[in-house]
């Protein structure tokens, strides 16, 4: 129980890192000044909810390490992030997109966690709630404005929805440690999310007259460990400090 | 990729607690209401400065013209009577 407790809380602080730390890429870049304060909020937030996941994480296993030993100490094949969030950027329309299916994915589950039967699980959730529901909202307008806007905008984020469609299927891997989780209603079976979670995006993509994806191809790999291309070199650039400098401190 | 001169800009005015008026805090492109309040929220109040936002598009603004300073304000300048420093204030009115 522990052990799977563990690993769950891992896999959400891993999915909250790695994408915290690709949209942190984009600061300084942003197409416009207010959208460059509002992609590192949303990145900060991200890292946050990591922090409280690694550091609980941390404190279940009880060996010692703490949120950046667990954040910044593991091999790539021990991080079980979802493939989704270590996929290189692209444009605009391509981050805004994949923000807005992880929040609202995220706000779905955290809605159901506020309730978990560890009192911790359900603090972290009740945070992190309308962090998403923030999160959702923002990049939601922005899929409408890109997918209904101009036409190169149109095209942009219809082809964001193409790059992405094959990464969605696997927010919704089971295995012993998900099916755990949910029978001792500690984290909801991400599987019992996928409906409301798309009657949530098919009404946002129809009004931004985007085609809905097709969830029957799906990469997966990302909660065993086994990643994309791209993950080595964020890795590379995110454990760059505390792998030259060990336990260094700010 | 996008083309800031057709964004327009928006005035932003924040409240910082209850009971207290909204007040001018600065401005922003956006390109229509909705994206402009989050915007407001994510430029001004990232540090908790703030329970409520108005934006209003700047080109709805009506202005005085600076070149009117005289004839606007300047007659002002000598009426002290119209100050409430000649009366004795009560302390149980408190705060006017």
């Amino acid at each position: 129980m522990q052990k799977a407790t563990f690993l769950a809380l891992i896999r959400l602080a891993d999915d909250h890192l790695i994408l915290g730390h690709r949209l942190s890429e984009w600061c300084g870049h942003a197409p416009m000044l207010e959208e460059d304060l509002a992609m590192p909020n949303i990145a900060l937030d991200l890292i946050g909810q990591a922090r409280a996941l690694y550091s609980y994480a941390g404190e279940i296993e009880a060996a010692g390490r703490d949120e950046d030993a667990l954040a910044f100490g593991r091999i790539e094949r021990e991080y079980q992030n979802l493939l989704i969030c270590e996929l290189e950027n692209g444009d605009f329309a391509q981050t805004m997109l994949r923000q807005f299916y992880f929040a609202s994915f995220m706000l779905l589950l955290w809605e159901q966690a506020q309730s978990s039967s560890n009192t911790t699980v359900a603090a972290i959730a009740a945070k992190a709630v309308k962090e998403a529901k923030y999160h959702r909202r923002h990049c939601g307008e922005w899929v409408i404005r890109l997918g209904d806007g101009t036409d190169e905008s149109a095209s942009r984020m219809q082809a964001a929805c193409t790059v992405l469609e094959p990464y969605l299927a696997e927010f919704f891997h089971v295995d012993d440690v998900v099916l755990e989780m949910s029978e001792n209603s500690i984290l909801p079976d991400p599987l019992s999310l996928r409906a409301a979670w798309l009657a949530d995006i098919c009404e946002v993509l129809e009004v931004a007259k985007i085609a809905p994806p097709d969830l029957s191809h799906a990469h997966k790999g990302g909660r065993k460990g086994r990643h994309t291309e791209a993950m080595g070199h964020l890795l590379a650039k995110l454990q760059y400090m505390q792998r030259s400098f060990p336990n260094m401190k700010w | 990729m996008i083309n800031t001169q057709e964004i327009q800009l928006w005035e932003v005015f924040i409240r910082p607690r209850n009971g207290l008026a909204h007040r001018h805090c600065g401005s922003l492109h956006a390109a229509d209401a909705e994206m402009a309040l989050q915007a407001a929220r994510d430029v001004y109040t990232r540090r908790g400065e703030g329970l409520s936002i108005w934006v209003i598009p700047s080109a709805q603004i009506v202005a005085s013209d600076p070149q009117d300073r005289d004839q606007m304000f300047d007659p002002a300048d000598d009426k002290i009577y119209r100050h409430p420093s000649f009366y004795e204030i009560p302390d149980d009115v408190g705060h006017m």
